[in-house]
Formats: structure tokens, sequence, C-alpha cells
């Protein structure tokens, strides 16, 4: 028999306390932001203001949780900026074309327009296991290319949609807004399936030992691929909101705007290399880079700003994690008494 | 009625260019610890994946209670009841133990999807305490020690209701007290009618544990024998086909001043207040069970990672080595644990292999000389016999012999006063060891200082001239070989709460 | 035991030298001829087809150390932004009255510093993997183009400039001369020096190259500073090209350099590739881009080709080797080395 007394060890318990205090960190910072803000510009805080902070972030809010789950699997998207461009200008086209169309449909046709591109890439990552960078690079190009070539280099503007379109993105459901009631549902549904469904939970498993996955009789490719084909409809789906709210469909749609859901993730605790992520830390890292996204030009910054401060926030991020990482486990290593 | 639960027979398996099982029979009784043993390559691992469904065989049959089965794949295994635990656990660290245990069964609410995360954690409690872990269903798995993940391998198992289970290699990464504890579950699991394979280089491991063993030599089945039938001697033979008299050759080395000098060596974590020295000529075993911190102090000491105090003095003079370059070109060389991993670059050639810790040596101002390479290369593999048909042979394509012999030549380009060597016998066959021992006289006859790290007693008694026993991350005892002997330095090896029973033992 | 001799033949075949990537390229090389002179009768024209050379060689600049990237396992999204901030910082300091000649020696440093800040980055933080470490600088870069020149333009350079990207010696472009001397001088440096040889090593295994004594770090830091001194070329040509330059030069710069790099037969995976076949790749697209020109495609077009290619590409490179080697994320790698993740290696 073991001498040791049956205790159970606290060891395991390190990373957990370590994320409550991310996002405390997290909720603090928004706080203080949020305030330092209003001080600057009276303007921040009003009805108004909001209710766009909130339609935008629910926009990245749903982009980002697709892109969560992607980035648990280890890999990464850089197409949604462009699956957003082909979404929306097909369906602007279709509503062009057909202007008594169900707004409702114009949604669905939107999604299925991501989830074509979203399992093109799952199929090249998860089947012929191309490196997400460069599967996501190409397609990226080539959907922007497709997108080009479908509106045949014109826009489509807000007096070619039909009031039915626009409205996707201004109505309002029990009073509040589209857009938010969709992203807060889809935040609901995500919680949930991922903390407890079987597929979930084992998303985090190809995540973190995508060898033993194989091994464990989880079927790692299909995962791969669905994880892929979820983004692909989410970004269609927020390829549609976003032209609804935009009254306005181009070439250069979104452009770049991966990079913004990249920024929500690594700030809301989602690990790069995988394994890990939780959507409460997704929440807030979505609300703290909406409130940059909304507050930086409100205090005059100049948007010429933006990409710098982004990049510098995402960095910023990434060497946080790092540096958590390695405290702990250096607080893990002080605990092995010699 | 037969009590034979799983029987394999005629199974051949071939690859490209190698067969790796040919015509081997294997039968397994219900509720026996079975052991599996054999040289490496002799086609074991090859039998268990056949068994799990990594592989399927190009003939034969395999059959499960009398009944031909046919395992396609690693689930049907699983579904068969064939369960396997390996030396090295792989898990998902970033879940929890409870979800390790039950992925890929989790119990979930039909309707809503979800997982019963509580009856989930509960039935891993009740695993855990069945098998006396100290840690609870909740840890992350990542923050376990090796021990403990192999203890939720265990229950891993016993929640798929695994009828045989297979133990490849599981006591070598433990300590004796967790191959103790490890044992201990191995009779309780046979003693609930689970059937075991167990295969180990270790031959005290199986005489503790088995009733029967099964030799594979060369690809072929050579026989099974009831364990208290079969002496040692027969073993070996068994496995080797010749008898090994003069494992350990003897040797007369004249032993000069001190080349190697460690003081104070600490690393937090990992060691504290390692001292000892090496003079020239003279082999210094370190020994000690797994995780005691040996190979950690050689790595601080060849620069792979850094002391946080202490000194190391070379020829006399300190070496401060912050990257392994420094250590080689200061005289210090080093055979890593990991042949594969660390040691060398598989898909290159022995050549590429051997010059690349001295690539300045087969350059002049950068510019690669080809010829002087293959004649570097050509000089230290031949004098080392490395089994090989061209120096542009891959040392893929080598067994583990040959690939720690070309180890050994990447270590003689440069001019070394010291060379560590980590557990360098660890998974050679019986021939080639006998090969590298002879090398590791040469070269302290040859007036290197040779320090060498192993976990196998018969080496460590064989063929050093002094023993450093390390326990827990501090040096224990250090002694004469003469003066050693296998209870000493268990004594000196094992976690103080168990001296006790060592004790005991010597008395006895 | 007896003694045995071992030979230090190399094995030769015709078989095996034949059945190589670069024929499969020049094949290609050929078909695209073919097919541009069947596009547009004003294709095939010797002088025209040297002199257009100069749109597609200036990013062929930085081909040369993306391949030393790839085969190192890693991968650089960020060398379009470099180039862009350092023909901003050029034209920026020219304008601001530098002597050209020191406008451009800036124009290096700056793109050479941003490559040593990403080597940098790689090296202190082996957690992080080449891809977000580029992405961040990419972002990065760009944005502090932005910042300094707004949505402007900056030119008005010397006249003699233009000679780098419109001059000739002779019947012969200089920038496919001054490329052709990289070119020479990177893959000399790749398949004939020690450094190559522990580039190659570090691809294959990087512990494996550690534990030899390998100074991975230098090595991974020499890298990044080429690659962003070949940026710096990539800015100092393009800008001699255009007569100006803007923040947003050079935008998908990366997606056409990996993809030559690629196409060149480099597989992702690292441990492999020949210098010859990403120079191939570079005529191959740049040419496909040039015919498509003289039949007014549109560059978005270009855009679904170049995409496709480096999707088939890798697609084939896979197939044939038997997919990518998943590199063990960069702590998973430190662990088994057994390191501290802060410890230098």
């Amino acid at each position: 028999m073991s001498a040791d007394t049956k205790t159970p060890t606290t060891r395991g318990r390190i990373v957990r306390s370590g994320e409550g205090f991310r996002e405390l960190g997290l909720l603090v910072f928004i706080a203080i932001l949020a305030a330092a803000f209003q001080i600057r510009n009276h303007n921040f805080l009003t009805i108004a203001n909001i209710k766009d902070l909130l339609t935008n972030t629910a926009i990245l809010g749903i982009l980002a949780v697709g892109m969560m789950l992607v980035l648990i699997t280890g890999g990464i998207d850089l197409s949604i900026g462009a699956t957003i461009a082909l979404a929306g200008m097909t369906s602007a086209l279709t509503g062009m074309a057909l202007p008594h169309i169900n707004p409702l449909l114009s949604i669905l046709e939107g999604m299925a327009v991501g989830l074509a591109v979203g399992s093109v890439i799952g199929l090249l990552v998860a089947r012929f296991k191309v490196l997400p960078i460069i599967a996501t690079l190409g397609i990226m190009n080539i959907v922007r290319g497709v997108t080009y070539i479908e509106s045949k280099g014109a826009w489509v503007s807000s007096y070619q949609m039909s009031k039915a379109f626009t409205d996707i993105s201004t109505g309002t459901t029990f009073g509040v807004n589209n857009l938010v009631v969709i992203a807060v549902f889809i935040f609901i549904v995500f919680w949930y399936f991922v903390n407890h469904t079987k597929t979930g939970r084992r998303i985090y498993a190809i995540g973190s030992n995508p060898e033993a996955a194989d091994i464990s009789g989880i079927p790692r490719r299909k995962l791969l691929w669905l994880v892929y084909a979820i983004m692909g409809v989410l970004s269609g789906l927020a390829g549609v909101l976003w032209v609804s709210k935009f009254a306005s469909a181009q070439g250069d749609t979104a452009l770049g705007y991966e990079l913004n859901v990249i920024a929500a993730c690594v700030l809301g605790g989602v690990s790069i290399s995988g394994g890990a992520g939780k959507v409460s830390g997704l929440l807030l890292g979505t609300i703290l880079l909406g409130i940059l996204n909304n507050a930086l030009p409100l205090i005059n910054v100049s948007p010429f700003w933006q990409q710098f401060i982004q990049g510098i926030v995402i960095l910023a991020a990434v060497l946080t994690n790092v540096a958590v990482k390695r405290n702990n486990q250096r607080l893990a290593l002080r605990k092995r008494a010699i | 009625m037969s009590d034979i639960i799983l029987e394999l027979r005629e199974i051949t398996k071939t690859f490209p260019g190698v067969r790796a099982l040919d015509g081997v029979g294997f039968q397994l009784k219900k509720g026996e610890i079975h052991a599996l043993m054999g040289e490496n390559g002799a086609g074991k691992s090859t039998l268990i994946k056949v068994i799990t469904g990594v592989y399927q065989p190009d003939s034969g049959q395999i059959l499960l209670d009398g009944k031909p089965v046919s395992i396609r794949g690693p689930l049907d295994s699983q579904r068969l009841g064939i369960a396997a635990i390996y030396q090295h656990v792989t898990c998902y660290p970033d879940l929890s133990v409870a979800e390790n245990i039950f992925i890929g069964h989790e119990k979930i609410n039909p309707i809503t999807r979800g997982i019963h995360w509580k009856e989930l954690h509960a039935q891993a409690a009740e695993l855990l305490e069945s098998l006396d872990a100290d840690f609870d269903s909740k840890a992350i798995m990542g923050n376990l020690s090796v021990a403990q993940q192999q203890i939720v391998e265990i229950a891993k198992a016993l929640s798929a209701k695994a009828r045989i289970v297979i133990m490849d290699e599981p006591t070598a990464p433990l300590t004796k007290r967790e191959s103790e504890d490890l044992y201990r579950i191995a009779e309780g699991l046979r003693d609930r009618g689970v059937s075991i394979i167990f295969i180990s280089h270790r031959l005290e491991d199986m005489y503790r544990l088995a009733s029967r063993v099964t030799v594979f030599r060369d690809s072929r089945f050579v026989g099974t024998w009831a364990v208290d039938k079969i002496s040692r001697d027969e073993l070996i033979v068994a496995m080797v086909g010749r008898s090994i008299t003069q494992l350990f050759p003897k040797r007369k080395v004249s032993i000069g001043e001190e080349v190697l000098k460690v003081e104070g060596l600490s690393r937090t974590g990992y060691f504290k207040d390692v001292s000892f020295s090496v003079r020239k000529g003279e082999i210094l075993a370190m020994t000690g069970l797994v995780g005691a911190g040996r190979t950690e102090v050689c790595e601080a000491i060849y620069g792979i990672t850094r002391a946080d105090s202490g000194r190391v003095f070379l020829a006399g003079k300190e070496l401060r080595a912050a990257h392994p370059s420094e250590a080689l070109a200061k005289g210090i060389g080093y055979l890593p644990e990991d042949r594969l991993k660390q040691g060398l670059v598989l898909e290159w050639a022995i050549a590429a292999n051997v010059t690349l810790p001295s690539l300045a040596q087969f350059s002049s101002f950068g510019w690669m000389n080809r010829r002087r390479e293959e004649l570097k290369a050509k000089e230290l593999a031949e004098k080392l016999q490395v089994k090989a048909n061209s120096v542009h042979d891959l040392v893929a394509t080598l067994s583990g012999g040959n690939q720690q012999k070309v180890i050994v030549a990447k270590l003689l380009t440069g001019d070394m006063k010291v060379i560590i060597l980590d557990e360098p016998t660890k998974g050679v066959d019986v021939g080639a060891k006998a090969a590298i021992f002879e090398i590791m006289n040469e070269l302290a006859a040859a007036g290197y200082g040779i320090v060498m790290v192993s976990s196998e007693m018969p080496e460590v008694l064989g063929m050093s001239d002094r023993i450093v026993v390390m326990r827990e991350g501090r040096v224990s005892a250090t002694m004469d070989t003469a003066d050693a002997t296998q209870e000493k330095i268990l004594g000196a090896a094992m976690a103080a709460a168990r001296t006790a029973d060592a004790a005991v033992t010597e008395q006895a | 035991m007896s003694e045995r001799e071992i030979s230090i033949d190399r094995p030769r075949s015709l078989k095996r030298f034949f059945f190589q990537w670069e024929w499969l390229l020049v094949l290609i090389f050929v078909a695209v001829n073919i097919i541009n002179s069947g596009l547009s009768p004003y294709y095939l024209n010797f002088g025209s087809l040297i002199g257009s050379t100069n749109s597609f060689l200036d990013m062929a600049f930085l081909v040369l150390p993306m391949t030393f990237v790839i085969i190192l396992g890693n991968i650089d999204i960020s060398v379009a932004s470099t180039v862009a901030l350092s023909a901003v910082i050029m034209a920026v300091g020219f304008n601001a009255g530098l002597p050209m000649p020191l406008a451009m020696l800036l124009c290096l440093v700056v793109s050479t510093l941003c490559g040593l800040f990403n080597g940098f980055l790689m090296v202190k933080f082996k957690e992080l993997s080449a891809v977000i470490v580029t992405l961040s600088t990419m972002i990065i870069y760009r944005g502090i183009a932005y910042v300094i020149l707004e949505d402007q333009a900056a030119g008005h350079f010397p006249p003699w400039f233009s000679f780098l990207a419109w001059g000739s010696i002779g019947p012969v472009p200089f920038i496919l001369i001054v490329f052709a001397v990289c070119a020479l001088a990177f893959g000399l440096l790749l398949h004939k020096t020690s450094f190559g040889r522990k580039v190659f090593a570090m691809g294959n295994n990087l512990t494996a190259a550690r534990y030899s004594g390998i100074k991975t770090d230098s090595v991974i830091i020499a890298v990044s500073a080429l690659t962003g001194l070949m940026a710096g070329f990539t800015a100092l040509f393009l800008t001699s090209r255009m007569g100006s330059t803007r923040p947003n030069v050079a935008l998908g710069y990366e997606l056409s350099v990996i993809a030559m790099v690629v196409l060149g037969g480099v597989s992702t995976a690292g441990g492999a590739g020949r210098i010859g076949g990403p120079i191939l790749a570079i005529f191959i697209i740049g040419y496909l881009n040039y015919g498509l020109g003289l039949v007014n495609i549109k560059a978005n077009v270009l855009l679904i080709i170049i995409g496709s290619l480096l999707i088939l590409s890798v697609l084939v490179l896979n197939l044939r080797f038997g997919g990518h080697r998943r590199p063990a994320p960069p702590i998973a790698r430190m662990i088994a080395a057994g390191k501290a993740p802060d410890e230098k290696a």
C-alpha cells in the first residue's frame, strides 16, 4: 500500500485559477477603459453610441466564436474577411435580382455560401493535411477574386437593396436589435456546445493532442473539417448581416477583418497553440476590442493609427499569455520540493 | 473448455523490405500475467500493434475466446475489450482526468446532447479510488506526473471494461516505489479476471509478476515457458540465440588526473547540491531511479539547460556552458537519452549526422568539403564497426545499436575530454550492448573521462569504476564499484520511507 | 568481429535524376509559354519577355530567403508589410532632405531591423509559433507605415533612381543581373555551406540540431535578418519601378512569395528543398501574370490563379511526401528538449 495519504493534489488547479485572474483582469480593464473614454468624450456612453458599439461587437462576436473553435484545434483562418465579402455580395446581388425575397432566405443563402467555403478549407486541412495558414491564405485570395468577378467590379449600394434586407440589421426582436439577439443566441448555443457536449469537448481534445485523438477513436478529421465548416457558416451569416448593416456590398468588404477577430480571441485568452479557450473569456475579449474599435475614433485617434494599435494589442495579449504560462510553470517547479 | 482467451496463429506482417512478424503464434490464458520478451526488433511491438488493431496482419488468424475475430482498427480492438498502456502516455494535457478517462465513451443525455458531468466525475473518482490515486478527477492531466498519468491510463482501461490489458514497458519511466504500485495494480487486475500481456526488458519485472513468458527472436516465435521453469541464462539464450558469457569485457585502464569536477550544482525543481568528479580513463556510473534527476544534471553540464547555482570544472578550468556548442568546443560530449528525437536526424545519412556537431571542421570559411566529411565518417564508422554498406546509408535504416554507434561517432569528431552517455544501451539488443561496452572501454583506455547514466544494475556494476547514486534530485551516495553491491545501490536510490524495508532485506 | 569496409559512394540512378520536381516545373514553364503565346501574338517577343521581368522580379528577392524560412519549418507573412514600411521610410526620408543613396541605405536598415525584430520575438518567446509572430508584425509594420504616410503617396525621386527597375546593362535588365547574383549567393549558401546544412538540420529535427551543438537561435536570427534585408531589396526595386510609394504597396506579396516557394517543391513540413525550384516558380508565375496581362485579364483573376497554385502545389507535395509532419507546438518541443521556455537555445 502506498504510504502517501490520499489528498487530492492541488497541482491540477493551477491552470484554472490563472484563467480566473485573466477574466477578472479583463473585466476590470474594460471598466477602466470605458471610464477613461467617457471622460475624454462624453458621447461615448450615449444610447446612440452604445447601440452602434453593440451592433458592431455583435458581428465581431459571431465571428470570434467560430474562430475560437478553429484556434482551439491549433489552426487559424485568414479567409473569413473574404468569405464575408463573398456571402454578402452574393446575397446582395440576389436581393437586387429578387427584391421581394424573404430576408430569412437571404441569410440562409449567405450561410450556404459560407458553408461552401468553409467546407473546402476543412477538406484541405483535414483530408489533405494542408497547413491551415497556407490553405486559408490561398482560399482567401481565391474567394476575393471570385467576389470581384461576381460583382463585375461594381458595388451594390443601399438604394439597390430592399428595405426588408436592410431591416435585418436595424430591426428589433423583443425590443433588442436583431444583430445583438443573434449574437447572444449564438454565444449561448456555443457556450453549451463547447462545455457540455461530446463533440465540443472532443474539439478541445484534438487541439490538445491530435495523435491521441486518432487512437481514442475520436473522428479527428471529421471534427477538424467541422470547425472550418462552422467558421464558414458563421462568416456567411456575418456577411449578410454586415452588408445589411452598412447597406453596401463591395469587393473589398471586410478586408483584413480576420485580424480583428483573431485579436478578440487572443485577448479573450484563447490559446494560439490550441487546446484551450473559454467562451466567457472570449466574450470579454470581444467586448474589449469592440470598445477599442468604437472609442478610438471618438477620442480623435486618427484611423491611420488603428492598424498599428491593433497589431500592438495582439502582440501584447499574446506575450501576456506567454508570461502567465511561464509564471505558472515556475510556480509548479518551485512546488517540487527537492 | 479452453482457458485460452486470446490466440494468434501464423501471423505474418511484412513492411517494405522487412518482415516484422514471420508466422508467429501466441496464446494468452484467462486471468494470467504473461510476459513477452525478446531483443529489440524481435517483433514484440509489432505483435502488440496487430493485437490492438494499429496494423492488420498479412496472414494468420486472431481468435478471441476460441472464435476468430477481425481487428481492422484500434476501435475494433477496444470494442473487443483490449486495452494497451504504453511507456509514453498519450493523453489530452488540457483536459481533466475524468475527461481523459472517458473520452470516446462519454455518457450523454440523448435529448440535450449534454454530458452528465456529475456522473462522469463520480465514476472517475470511483476508479481512481480503487487504484489508490492521490489526485482527483478534476485535475488537469498536463499537471500530473508520469506515474499519475499511467494510473489514469489504467483507469481508462478499467472504464472500458477491458478483459485484456497490454502493458508495454510500463515501468521504464517509474521510480521503484511507483513500480511497486504498478505491480500491485497489475496483480489486482489479474485477480479481477483481467488477462495481461506484459512487455519488459527488466527481468525482475517478469519474475515478480508473470506466470508464463514467451520469447520472440528475429520476428519468430521461439517458445513459451512457465516462469519458474526457465533459468535466466536459458532465457537469454532463447532471446539471443547464443549464450553471452563475456557480457562485460574485462579491462585494465590506467586512471589519470581529474578531468571533470561538479560542485554544488543546483536547479530549482530538478536537482540540488550535486557534486562529483571524474578522472581520465575512469568510467563513472550515475544511477538512481528514473526521475532522480540524472539526465537533468547532465543536460545542465552540457549546456542544454542552465543550472541556477554551482560550478563545473573541466580539466581544472571553470566551464559555464550556456549552450551545447560551448560544451562541445571545450570538450564535453553528450549522448542523449532519446536517440531518435535528440540524437539523430533520421532522414539523413550517416555521414551527415556524424559531421553535424563539428561542421567547422569539415568546411573552410563555411564552404563544405564533402570529401573530408565522407572520409571522416568512413573512418569513424569503421572504427566503431557500424553495420552499414555506405556512409550514405540513411540512419533510419540502421538498428538501434548501430544508431547509437553513429551518435558516438558524432562525439568523436571533435576533441573531447569527457563523454557523457545517457542510457547508452536503452532499447539496444543484447548483442549490440556488448559492442557498446567495448567501445566504452576503448574510450576509457584512450584517456577520456566517461560518465554513464544507467538504470541497469548489472551494467552499472559491470562497467564502472565508481558509482554516484542520485535520489530525488540529490546525490545520496558515492562509492567505489569494488565496494558496491546491488543492495547498497538500491538502498541509496530508494526514498527514505522505504529504507526500513531495505534494512530488513539486508539483514535477511 | 570482422572489420567491415564501408564505402563512401553516393547512390546515383538515372531514374531518380529525372524524377525530380524541377523537371515538372520546366514542363509547366514551357506550358505557360505555349498558353501565353496562344493567347496573344505579342507574347513571344524576346525583347519584351526579358524586359517584362522587372514586373515580377522585385518580389523574387523575397523568394530566396523565404525558401530558407520554409525549409526551417517556419513561415513569414510579414514580408509585404516590411516592404511597405521600408519603402515609405525611404521616401519620407528622401523628401525630408536625406541624400538618395542614404535614403536607400535607410530602407535596407529599416527592413533588416524589421526582420531582426521577428527573429528576436521567435527566439525569446519560443512558445509562439512563427504564424502568430509574423501575423502580429505584419499588422504592426504596415500600421507604422500608415501612421507615417496616412493615405498619401510619396515619391519625386531623382531620375537615376528609376535605373534600378528600368535600366539595363547591354541587353540585360539591371534587376535581372542583381537577382541572378542574389540567387547564386543564396543557392550557394543553402547547398554548399555549413550554414545551409544547419538550416536543413533544424528543419528536420530541431531538438537533435540543438543537442548537436547548433546554435539554433543564431540561425533563426540570421535567417530573419536575411529575410528583412531582401525585403529591403524588394522595396528598392518596387519603388523604383513605380516611381512613388504609399503605405498599401506590396499588398498580397506574401501570398505570391510563399506560393512561389511551395510551387518550387519546398515542402511546408520543413527539412527539405532545393533553391532551383522556387527560382523556376518565380518565372512561371511571373510570365503567367505577364501573359494574362497582355490580354487584359484582371488582377483578381491572377489572385485566384496564384491562390489555387499555392494550394495545388501543397496538395501534390503532401500526397507525394505523405502529408506534412505536423510540427509540434513550440512549447512541446522545448519541453521535449528539457528546457524552461525562457532559456536560451
